[in-house]
């Protein structure tokens, strides 16, 4: 089984994910499926693509789901790629060292030369990040745009992953999450952000933040009818309008 | 096994790897949002397509539709030659031509056509983004069958605030994303803006503005908004006309925005009966007039030291009664019966819930008002130390437009803004460039065609009365869409879902060609599908002749609609051609500044296809149509499309694009031609935005500094302040023809319709669909966009199908269990037009009385170059096969449109329908049409291995 790294550096990148603000548009998953298939792990094959039964390698799915019943039901956009966990299962399990976790910044790839397509990472991963490109025979996966982020032909605005330069709601954010004073850190920590299933002990790097409350009424204090201008039965409304008026 | 040990360093990774050998600017064409992008070049492949952050639209995000545009340039559907029908129409017979053979043919068609009466040429051109063009070739073709798709799409939202605010919803304006603090949208799912509107949400979330969805489906948007309303189809209008009853009642409007910039206080002339009855009271000068309080005296409202009243009935000089159109029209909506508690049943909106709204609209409006510190002149020459905003916005979209009460529930909508005062006011809907414009609009519709003539001017424009119409002495329509006549007098974008029945019928007249531009009229741009095909299909029995004569199609791609064109013009990609978005078309300005765009080629086409506008161009020269030819005859625009962009003037130093114009290229708006011009645009990345004076952003209508702004920049003719239009005399026009008054009246059988929905007040009534109260469909059905499709074109994506590869009907989860239906079931839906068969899923974010479905998945078998048992055509499926582009016999037999009856926006929301358990299981969706044959297209890949070129290598280690 492959090792994680002994002694990791401190810097730990990933995405912070709002889901106040995802409409559900699939935008960071064409956009990453567009970068990637001309990226280290390209392409991210499409079987049957004019087909009945189109199956492609997608690094990054947005399901959309319900949740509640009657006035409490929510729609909820939920996107989900690797989360490029602290203690990913994907890597240990591995049986060849194909899945790795970066020692310099913790993401989580696959060194394809290794890999054996046996599968076992996609077994291992809870989060379902992982994609089996059946064609090539090896396991695919999120590489957090590793061939963008650090690409020195590219102007440093533009050395975000594809899904968080796409994104038209901007709900996508990415940084060192291992910075308490980064600004995804900061974010996180002002929006409650969260890990996904933290009871499974992956530790997560990736961050959702959770939908702001609501805001049902615009204060606290309003009244539930706007009250008459004038008194009722008065009928002096219309002699009443032009009060309103300057001068 | 490797080990800890084994495992100390990190493989090498090809991390800087150049990412492409070239990068081209240009606009996309995924959707109608028009976004910048870059697309980078490797190996003279695409590599990537991403957003352009300098760009005015989408500031450098890009939508999934966007980001799928390699998809959508390689796709195997595309078409690859010019094609000749051979075997019967729908059959999908073709042999391949050269271009020269297919140009000849149209040419030959068309010359004929001209030379004998020019209107039997239908031209029409679908999702068009050159409409400058096309309607232009129209006139000097000398037909006035032309429009483009508004007719199906927007048209009730476009006219109404043309006729309303002098803009509108979606390209003539858009909220004040940076200030409002309270946002309504109305009926707008993914559609119109696409990305602008999703930059705007995640703004206004991160400010804590709170944003309410009024949509009978709660889909992304919706999700997103801090309240869902899940409003009963077709009923906004009378939740806005509650709404407007609520601020009333308490007195909450902006009564001195009311007296400055709207029609409120001009007083309406109260003779019942009169020709004159309705219409304003107006001086010498024709201008309305007010009654001014402080001189107590009946005075011009352009009198700039009036304090114009809002209400008091005045005797006119005459002795005649007349009373400020506020009155009239705060009497009619403090009427009991647009209260809440009125409304709520037939909204399916608690009357808590719209007076809470009342509330926080009125609240946001006037207790958060904005005061920006930013002095200007009014149009009056008074100056003003601030701007005064109120905080509240409104967005709508289809959901209000595709209805049969359209026109008047949008028209509620601005009456709603203008009460408030927010109409281009700091936090509130602001206009973009070149709105706002004088109301209504200056172009007229024009008519009739003369054979060997060009038409008098644009087919398409905005009447101002009844003698505006396009009809003839016997009062019937000059259009084969009937546009412009008594059925659709408002019909500002045509009626494309009455053209191909209309031809079919020979209704009003025979039609030689019908010429179509990306209008996949035999599949989903058409209502009553199934018909409308055989239609396209039909022969007459006596002469063997197809009644409708001779069909000609322009598509990139094997659409549904090429199996029944005679000559298929194949035309290039987006990103083969140059295109321009220009200003005199369908503008990408913001309310900060105008801006035009250009398309340039990326690539070069590796098929035999031409840019559709070329060709037209082409043909244009050929038929020697004028403005197509100089003097001597010889082609006026050789360079053809990109010539034409740069050569081209509608008027002295007016041409297509706004930007660096003038012999030096210094010159912006109106210059003289600059053969330099596209130079200038791919140098500046494909586009041009000029920023308004900062203080002319506000308050455009009246707005000394902006109203001098655009007139120098040719948006206006003159400089005149714009009074917004809370009453319509337009309408009351119309309504006194109705009443028997003026030269140009309806015939009796329009008369009683034409009076009672030209009301000059917006009204609410039952969508037509649902008006007889009927218990045997229930329910409406209606369609979303989804946000990773635009129309058809998304759906044969490789992998925008991977998205949405099919469609379900969705069914709230109370309204399938008492139809013992469950998820995955097969269920019959019925319209008194037709009956479907199709997979059922429940959902709790629906209005119980809808069911729903995503537009435009479903394909015919064979078509798109799709598999022919791709779940596009076995699972997908259309609703359009249940919707009537007819409405029921009235008294006499006569058929009205499907449609608003002032505009002729197709009704394609009134759909009323039941469902029930389909009788017996079955795995493909009804009705189901055989595959056609497919012209000749590249193979279908089994496997797409896209970018496996491009894999950066890594040194081994």
């Amino acid at each position: 089984m492959t090792s994680l790294p002994s002694s990791p550096a401190p810097k730990r990148l990933g995405l912070v994910i709002d889901l106040d603000i995802c409409v559900g548009c699939h935008a960071c998953a064409v956009n990453c499926k567009e970068w990637n298939s001309g990226g280290i792990a390209a392409p991210l094959t499409d079987l049957d693509p004019y087909g009945p039964e189109p199956l492609g390698v997608w690094f990054n799915r947005v399901h959309t789901f319900e949740v509640g019943e009657g006035a409490a039901s929510r729609t909820v956009h939920f996107p989900r790629s690797c989360l490029h966990c602290a203690e990913p299962a994907c890597v240990t399990v591995c049986p060849t060292g194909a899945s790795y976790k970066r020692a310099e910044d913790g993401i989580v790839l696959v060194n394809e030369e290794l890999c054996i397509g046996c599968k076992l990472c996609s077994w291992a991963c809870p989060y379902g990040a992982r994609e089996y490109d059946y064609d090539a025979g090896v396991m695919k996966k999120c590489t957090l745009c590793v061939d963008k982020i650090y690409n020195e032909t590219l102007d440093e605005i533009d050395r975000v992953p594809a899904c968080v330069a796409t994104c038209p709601a901007t709900a996508r954010h990415f940084g060192d999450l291992g910075d308490p004073n980064s600004e995804v850190s900061k974010l996180v920590a002002s929006r409650g952000g969260y890990d996904l299933m933290p009871e499974l002990g992956y530790a997560p790097t990736n961050k959702y933040l959770p939908p702001r409350a609501r805001r049902a009424s615009l204060e606290k204090d309003t009244p539930a009818e706007l009250a008459p201008a004038v008194p009722a039965g008065s009928g002096g409304f219309l002699a009443w309008v032009d009060r309103l008026l300057s001068g | 096994m490797p080990d800890s040990g084994s495992q100390q360093r990190d493989p090498e990774i090809a991390k800087s790897v150049p990412v492409s050998d070239e990068v081209k600017y240009t606009t996309c064409y995924m959707c109608a949002c028009r976004c910048g992008i870059k697309v980078h070049l490797k190996d003279g492949s695409i590599r990537y397509i991403e957003g352009n952050r300098d760009h005015p639209v989408n500031r450098g995000v890009l939508c999934a539709k966007g980001s799928a545009g390699i998809m959508q340039h390689y796709s195997p559907a595309r078409l690859r030659k010019p094609l000749k029908r051979v075997g019967p129409r729908g059959s999908g017979e073709f042999q391949e031509i050269e271009w020269e053979e297919a140009l000849a043919t149209a040419v030959e068609w068309l010359g004929a056509i001209r030379a004998r009466d020019p209107k039997e040429l239908a031209l029409f051109t679908g999702r068009d983004q050159s409409q400058a063009l096309t309607g232009w070739w129209a006139t000097q073709f000398g037909t006035l069958n032309y429009a483009a798709h508004g007719g199906f799409c927007s048209v009730n939202m476009a006219a109404a605030g043309l006729y309303t605010i002098g803009g509108s919803f979606w390209e003539f304006g858009e909220p004040d994303w940076e200030r409002t603090k309270y946002f309504l949208l109305f009926g707008v799912a993914e559609d119109h803006d696409s990305n602008p509107i999703k930059l705007g949400l995640g703004k206004l979330k991160g400010r804590g503005a709170k944003i309410v969805s009024i949509n009978p489906v709660r889909t992304g948007y919706s999700a997103i908004a801090d309240e869902w309303i899940g409003i009963r189809p077709g009923t906004d209008g009378l939740l806005v006309l509650a709404l407007v009853h609520e601020i009333l009642r308490a007195g909450k409007i902006d009564a001195d925005y009311l007296a400055a910039y709207t029609n409120a206080p001009w007083l309406v002339i109260d003779a019942e009966g009169a020709a004159d009855h309705g219409l304003f009271a107006r001086g010498a000068d024709g201008a309305a007039l007010v009654w001014d309080r402080k001189r107590a005296a009946i005075v011009s409202a352009s009198d700039a030291e009036a304090l114009p009243a809002l209400t008091g009935e005045r005797r006119l000089p005459d002795g005649r009664r007349a009373v400020p159109a506020f009155e009239l029209m705060a009497r009619r909506y403090l009427d009991p019966r647009f209260a809440p508690d009125a409304v709520a049943a037939e909204t399916g909106v608690p009357a808590s819930t719209i007076k809470r709204l009342a509330v926080e609209a009125a609240h946001a409006a006037f207790n958060e008002a904005i005061v920006l510190d930013q002095p200007w002149t009014d149009a009056h020459g008074r100056r003003h130390a601030t701007m005064l905003g109120r905080p509240v916005a409104m967005h709508a979209m289809r959901g209000i437009s595709a209805h049969s009460n359209g026109f008047h529930t949008c028209r509620a909508l601005h009456l709603l803004q203008m009460l408030l005062g927010a109409v281009d006011t700091p936090g509130s809907f602001r206009y973009e460039p070149p709105y706002p414009r004088p109301i209504p609009p200056a172009i007229k519709p024009a008519g009739p065609a003369e054979a060997g003539k060009p038409l008098a001017g644009s087919p398409l424009g905005f009447p101002h009365g009844p003698e505006d119409l396009l009809v003839d002495a016997a009062r019937k329509p000059l259009r084969i869409d009937r546009a412009y006549s008594w059925e659709a007098p408002l019909a500002a974008h045509g009626l494309l879902h009455l053209v191909v029945r209309n031809a079919w019928k020979r209704d009003p007249y025979r039609i030689d060609t019908l010429f179509l531009y990306m209008a996949n009229m035999s599949w989903n741009s058409a209502m009553n599908t199934a018909e409308t095909m055989q239609m396209l299909a039909e022969r007459d029995e006596a002469s063997g002749e197809y009644r409708i004569p001779r069909i000609i199609y322009s598509d990139a791609y094997a659409s549904e609609m090429v199996a029944y064109a005679d000559l298929v013009l194949p035309d290039t990609t987006y990103l083969e051609r140059y295109d321009c978005i220009s200003l005199l078309d369908r503008p990408i300005s913001d309310s900060d500044g105008a801006a035009d765009a250009i398309r340039q080629p990326v690539l070069k086409p590796d098929r035999d296809v031409r840019p559709f506008q070329d060709v037209l161009i082409e043909l244009g020269a050929r038929l020697k149509l004028p403005g197509f030819v100089d003097a001597e005859g010889k082609p006026k625009y050789p360079g053809l499309y990109p010539d034409y962009i740069v050569n081209h003037e509608r008027r002295p130093g007016m041409g297509p694009l706004a930007g660096w114009r003038g012999s030096d290229g210094t010159a912006e708006g109106l210059g003289a031609v600059n053969p330099q011009q596209l130079e200038r645009y791919v140098e500046h990345q494909c586009f041009w935005r000029a920023e308004i004076p900062e203080e002319a952003r506000f308050y455009k209508f009246a707005n000394r500094a902006y109203l001098d702004w655009a007139k120098a920049m040719g948006f206006i003719d003159r400089a005149d302040p714009i009074v917004l239009q809370i009453y319509s005399e337009t309408l009351q026009k119309f309504r006194l023809a109705a009443q028997g008054h003026g030269a140009a009246q309806p015939p009796p059988e329009h008369r009683e319709r034409v009076a009672a929905y030209f009301d000059p007040l917006p009204i609410w009534y039952r969508p037509f669909e649902e008006s007889d109260g009927s218990a045997d469909y229930p329910l409406h059905a209606i369609t979303q966009r989804p946000a990773a499709m635009y129309h058809s074109w998304g759906s044969q994506n490789a992998w925008l199908r991977q998205i949405h590869g099919e469609n379900a009907l969705y069914i709230h989860r109370a309204t399938a269990a008492a139809h013992e239906i469950a998820d995955g079931d097969w269920v019959s839906v019925v319209s008194r037009h037709g009956r479907i068969v199709v997979r059922a899923k429940t959902m709790e974010g629906v209005n119980p009385d809808t069911v729903w479905t995503w537009n435009a998945i479903g394909k015919r078998s064979g078509a798109w170059n799709l598999d022919p048992k791709a779940a596009e055509s076995q699972r997908g499926f259309l609703v359009n096969h249940l919707i009537s582009d007819l409405l029921p016999p009235r008294e006499g037999g006569y058929r009205y449109a499907n449609a608003d009856p002032v505009t002729g926006q197709a009704a394609w929301y009134d759909l009323r329908v039941r469902i029930e358990k389909a009788p017996a299981p079955t795995q493909v969706s009804e009705p189901h049409f055989a595959a056609a044959a497919s012209p000749p297209l590249a193979a279908r890949p089994s496997i797409l291995r896209y970018g496996a070129k491009f894999r950066p290598q890594a040194k081994k280690t």
